[in-house]
């Protein structure tokens, strides 16, 4: 018999969360902690979503998603999680460009960012001051009719080279591009930008243990290989979730997977309304990704100042779109050195990320997709031989992931290893207003995508169920006074 | 509670929140922003402990009350007196 991996669950919970990404994890730690009886459902076997690993012979490890994010992490991982997990993040400090507009290493930070646009690009500091005031006072409520592409015309007409500083990164972080709403490029900006980039030490699958065991610790009831078909709904309520086959009760529901699986698959639109299930229909998915991992043998290192993150180009233009296309011009490097995982034994890997279209890679016959993953290989070798000379001769295993890999791995609709675009955001916020108890917490909107963007975006949602389920509780308790 | 109280309470909620931060100097009249770095994710901070404290529910259309610490405890005088 197969086993069984709701053993010994519950019939009823407080709160079900669907997915244990970075937002499905931190919404059920909250409200663990909280009190509220939790149930946290993965499809994988593993914990994390997208942010993940996985391990190859010879001591190598290959994060996913781990390269890099804002300084806000700390303050969310010691609210939101807890002290060790906040205090093991650390700052990469060689943040790198190559292409042929320029060549230059930051910290990424404002100080350092202004001294490059003034002194190295000659921009008036009046000018970047205006920019970054204006992006730091972007928010939510803000016109949405002008783009990232206008916003930058506005400030640094025709400077293609400071677009490309000031953009490239986001896009690496979010998948955006110039045609998006200029508040999220400012909102992500303005995040983002001012402290520096940031990474978790110890490597995500340590991350993601050291969140596994204070989830136990507020006793969320944490299962994995558990895939919901289907949420149940009554009268406009949330009844609980169909979950391998069994059913399980809860006063709210959350959903961590991706909003459109979510909508469509999971809830069906015969329980919604039918302009919001147009609405829903209209999200736009943003883009998915291909990767290329590399390791080193054992006996080989890199010198560290290769850099942490390098954006590399060979393109003479940046063009956001030029970023998606199978014909790779554009690639970010992620240099994990071994001081990254000082627990594990001393290894050096590389993670070049592309985005990348999903139906540029469907529908390939599967012998065209394998020639396909190769030629990635290959050419992204020839890319990482200027920064590591004789890479093929020093490479141990190198293996690419593909927009149908994101898919395998994450159930997420074309792979989408960004979320939604903008749109999906109020989709995804007005989902309890369509069924009362049903939470949406993903990556959406671009803003809340990210590692920060979803840990934030769980709390904001623990904090609707905290509030619901408070005001719920008086009408409980009358009735539980009723029937005795 | 009495205002002088509740003026207390939220005193102890920022300093768990902005653990960083000289809150001996800050002037009740003047936003919270613009003496505290202070992000979204603090004001819903506020909010959160106030209800796992109180049990006070604060809906989002009144968030923005909780600019500075005048308004915070003007907007919730009514809603905690019986505490």
């Amino acid at each position: 018999m197969p086993k069984d991996f709701l053993k010994d669950a519950r019939e009823r919970y407080d709160v079900i969360v669907i997915g244990s990404g970075l937002g499905g994890m931190t919404a059920a730690n909250v409200l663990g902690r909280a009190g509220y009886s939790v149930l946290l459902l993965e499809q994988h076997y593993k914990l994390g979503g997208l942010a993940t690993w996985f391990k190859r012979p010879g001591g190598h490890i290959f994060d996913i998603s781990l390269h890099g994010f804002p300084v806000g992490m700390i303050k969310s991982c010691r609210r939101y999680w807890n002290r060790e997990i906040a205090d093991r993040i650390v700052q990469l400090k060689n943040i790198r460009f190559d292409n042929p507009m320029f060549s230059l290493t930051t910290t990424y930070d404002r100080h350092d960012f202004t001294q490059l646009l003034v002194q190295r690009f000659g921009i008036d500091p009046a000018t970047v001051q205006a920019f970054f005031d204006a992006a730091r006072g972007m928010n939510f409520y803000d016109d949405q009719q002008m783009t990232v592409g206008q916003l930058f015309q506005r400030f640094f007409p025709g400077r293609d080279d400071v677009i490309r500083l000031l953009m490239e990164p986001i896009v690496y972080a979010n998948g955006s591009t110039l045609e998006d709403p200029a508040i999220t490029y400012g909102i992500v900006f303005s995040n983002f930008m001012s402290k520096g980039v940031y990474i978790f030490e110890g490597g995500t699958d340590r991350l993601v243990q050291l969140m596994h065991d204070e989830l136990k610790s507020n006793g969320v009831d944490v299962r994995i290989r558990c895939d919901v078909e289907k949420i149940l709904i009554a009268s406009g309520q949330v009844q609980g979730v169909v979950v391998n086959g069994r059913t399980i009760h809860a006063s709210a529901v959350v959903s961590n997977a991706n909003l459109r699986s979510t909508i469509f698959r999971m809830v069906g639109e015969q329980n919604l309304d039918p302009a919001f299930v147009d609405q829903a229909r209209e999200v736009r998915l943003n883009t998915s990704s291909t990767q290329v991992y590399m390791a080193l043998k054992p006996d080989e290192h890199i010198d560290e100042s290769t850099g942490d993150l390098l954006f590399s180009s060979t393109a003479r233009q940046f063009r956001t779109d030029l970023l998606l296309s199978r014909d790779i011009t554009s690639r970010t490097f992620s240099f994990y050195y071994p001081r990254m995982r000082p627990h594990a034994r001393p290894r050096y890997a590389i993670v070049s990320s592309t985005n990348a279209r999903y139906e540029d890679w469907a529908d390939l016959p599967e012998e065209e997709y394998e020639a396909s993953k190769r030629e990635l290989i290959e050419t992204t070798l020839d890319a990482l031989e200027q920064y590591v000379p004789n890479c093929r001769q020093r490479i141990d295993h190198v293996e690419a992931a593909t927009p149908r890999t994101f898919q395998h791995y994450t159930q997420h609709l074309a792979g989408a290893s960004f979320g939604t675009k903008f749109e999906g955001l109020a989709v995804s916020r007005a989902l309890p207003e369509q069924i009362g108890g049903l939470y949406h917490a993903g990556s959406v909107g671009i803003i809340m995508s990210g590692w920060l963007g979803a840990i934030n975006y769980g709390v904001i949602v623990a904090n609707d169920i905290d509030s619901l389920l408070l005001s719920q509780s008086p009408s409980l308790a009358a009735h539980a006074a009723e029937v005795s | 509670m009495t205002p002088a109280a509740i003026r207390g309470e939220v005193l102890d909620i920022l300093e768990n929140i902005a653990p960083d931060e000289d809150l001996d100097s800050l002037q009740d009249d003047v936003s919270f922003r613009e003496q505290l770095e202070m992000d979204s994710m603090d004001f819903l901070d506020i909010v959160m402990e106030l209800r796992k404290r109180h049990r006070i529910q604060i809906p989002e259309e009144d968030y923005g009350q909780l600019a500075s610490m005048a308004s915070t405890v003007e907007y919730l005088t009514p809603l905690m007196k019986d505490i």
